[in-house]
């Protein structure tokens, strides 16, 4: 189970300090696929960052399965639970130009210093299972936008993490490819991945179990 | 240990801007292949500068000089100094930073050519007067026969050593001159070697162009049983001519009653003292080759600090991307260091390489026209190693600080590039 209780968040902009999380508890069982939605400025993008160990948080207490996430987390450390524990799925791909499909999915496992061979057969599996088995070595300049996030969540899942973090992933893309990656998402969900969406998009937001709302830095429900 | 991926990931980057890696690369290259060219023609200059002194880089020559000028114990100003043979030998007993004090006499004065003859071929050369040691000391070498030998000094045999122009003149191609006979100012002498300078210099024709003989049988020979012409004074080993100068000239002065402040009435020369100044400038010169050089690979290694910053920021999403998936800051930093030494390494061996293959091609044109004043162009494997450890190391320190923003890249912020 993942559990945020009472996370705080201030950023200093401008010498003026922004109070961005107030308090925030939540908690997301294993295996849940659920949908966070905001209005800009809500802290939708901060409570991500500090899901996915990107950030750090202020005050409060986060507890990730087994491990718990102090607040002064280091950098080293949380490089390394992100590779272990974290599935990241992004709204423009970002998926390396100069590598393939089957290279860009096995990225995740380089930096856990596993060797290529061992990396390229997961990967392979991996993108079987999102339907572009027959891509592994297509340029993402020769793939689809649906294709690129479909790369993006075998690459998410190659670590076989305990979370996968999407933010906005069918906002680059149109309604039928939205579709298919929610498919994707559906289908890996149904493996028994805790699966966690940030969108704007209420269609999307009613395919996941559960709504968080945000509201200026605090659950609204 | 071989990371396949990561050296698939440098190539790429370096091949991703071709003209950029090859101006970069190019900055590197010339600054260890100026650093080699200069030092390896800085060598060659020095190498050349030291041949000419023929060995002799630590030998005193004194003759006799101008008149006194001051009168002194009875003697008036303006006298010449009638020295003979016995100034070698007071100079032999009392002068004790010498090993050797020979004299030395050339036929009808310095300098003097004399009419030679063998058979029907004639020509005019310089008879000198030698010493068995001054072929070790002064750069000759047999070519055919021997040199002179202290047997032959010490019975003052009727022999002589040509220079090689000499017997290429009064020689026929391939003949064999040893035990042939020369006329020397009427004075038959068997012919027993043919020496060579061993060193090409502007002045090997000069010492090649030369008859030696015995000096001890000159002088007999030809009526100058007194007479020296100069005296040549080696150093005991560790002894330098400077300080060995001080003591023959003052026991000379003392011997021929001249004033202790007189500066002319002996003529002297010291080869340490030049040797010792061709040294100092040369290793001037190679210093300010040094400084201009390394002037010159320091922009090239700014001008890889500089690529890598833009590499850096170019790079900042993708940074910001492998961060997210797990990448530490120890492999960032890695990649970003890897990438900047791959440039400095590869373009300073490849530089390094021009440089010696630049400086050989200089060494065989050198030899094939046959440049006086140049010795062989190179640098040393000490250099080398110098110069490629400096490189590594500037290489290091110019990527320092595109590491250190590569490392502090936060990918929150680079992947909201966006």
């Amino acid at each position: 189970m993942i559990s945020l209780e009472g996370i705080h968040k201030h950023y200093t902009s401008d010498s003026r300090r922004l109070h961005v999380l107030k308090g925030v508890n939540l908690s997301i069982d294993d295996g849940e696929m659920v949908s966070i939605m905001g209005s800009s400025g809500s802290g939708k993008s901060t409570l991500l960052n500090i899901l996915g160990l990107l950030d750090t948080y202020d005050q409060g207490a986060y507890q990730l399965g087994d491990t718990a996430i102090s607040a002064g987390l280091s950098e080293v450390k949380a490089a390394q639970l992100r590779n272990r524990f974290i599935g990241f799925v992004f709204q423009s791909f970002n998926l390396l130009p100069f590598k393939s499909a089957l290279e860009n999915v096995a990225l995740p496992l380089y930096y856990q210093k596993i060797g290529r061979k061992a990396r390229n057969y997961r990967a392979e599996k991996l993108l079987d299972l999102v339907g572009l088995g027959e891509r592994t070595k297509n340029m993402p300049n020769e793939l689809s936008g649906g294709q690129k996030q479909r790369v993006a969540i075998a690459r998410a899942l190659i670590t076989d993490p305990r979370m996968v973090l999407a933010d906005e992933p069918t906002g680059a893309l149109d309604s039928a490819t939205t579709d298919d990656v929610m498919a994707v998402f559906k289908e890996v969900h149904r493996t028994g991945k805790t699966i966690v969406i940030v969108t704007h998009e209420h269609d999307i937001a009613e395919q996941t179990e559960r709504l968080i709302l945000l509201k200026d830095g605090q659950v609204e429900r | 240990m071989w990371d396949m991926d990561r050296w698939q990931e440098i190539g790429h980057t370096l091949s991703r801007h071709k003209l950029r890696t090859g101006l970069t690369a190019f900055g590197v290259f010339w600054g260890i292949f100026m650093l080699v060219l200069l030092l390896g023609a800085g060598n060659s200059l020095k190498q050349g500068a030291i041949d000419r002194f023929s060995g002799n880089t630590n030998t005193l020559y004194i003759w006799i000089g101008s008149p006194t000028q001051y009168a002194y114990k009875g003697f008036a100003k303006g006298r010449r100094v009638d020295w003979n043979i016995d100034a070698r030998d007071m100079l032999r007993k009392k002068l004790e930073g010498a090993q050797t004090v020979v004299e030395i006499n050339e036929l009808g004065g310095w300098q003097a050519e004399q009419y030679i003859v063998h058979g029907k071929r004639s020509g005019t050369f310089v008879a000198r007067g030698t010493h068995p040691e001054v072929a070790i000391n002064s750069g000759y070498a047999p070519i055919k026969g021997r040199f002179v030998n202290a047997n032959d000094y010490a019975q003052k045999r009727k022999v002589a050593v040509l220079g090689v122009e000499v017997y290429k003149q009064i020689f026929e191609p391939n003949e064999d001159p040893v035990g042939q006979s020369i006329k020397i100012a009427g004075i038959h002498f068997m012919i027993i070697g043919v020496y060579q300078s061993v060193i090409a210099s502007e002045n090997s024709y000069r010492d090649d162009s030369r008859i030696l003989i015995p000096n001890s049988t000159l002088r007999t020979a030809f009526n100058q049983t007194e007479y020296i012409g100069s005296l040549r004074i080696k150093p005991k080993n560790g002894v330098s001519a400077a300080e060995v100068e001080e003591q023959a000239l003052t026991l000379l002065k003392e011997y021929y009653y001249v004033h202790p402040q007189d500066t002319t009435a002996f003529g002297y020369y010291n080869t340490e003292k030049n040797y010792m100044k061709v040294v100092a400038l040369f290793n001037g010169l190679n210093a300010f080759s040094w400084f201009v050089a390394l002037g010159t690979l320091l922009a090239g290694v700014i001008g890889v600090g500089n690529i890598m910053l833009i590499v850096v920021k170019e790079k900042t999403r993708e940074i910001g991307l492998r961060k997210a998936l797990g990448a530490t800051r120890g492999s960032i930093v890695g990649l970003i260091i890897q990438e900047a030494l791959v440039i400095t390494a590869l373009a300073g061996y490849i530089g390094l390489v021009t440089g010696v293959a630049v400086l050989e091609l200089f060494a065989v044109l050198l030899i094939k026209f046959d440049i006086p004043g140049f010795g062989v162009p190179s640098i040393d494997f000490t250099t080398a190693i110098l110069a490629l450890v400096l490189l590594i190391i500037s290489g290091l320190l110019a990527t320092l600080l595109p590491a250190h923003k590569a490392a502090a890249v936060n990918p929150i912020t680079a992947l909201q590039d966006d």
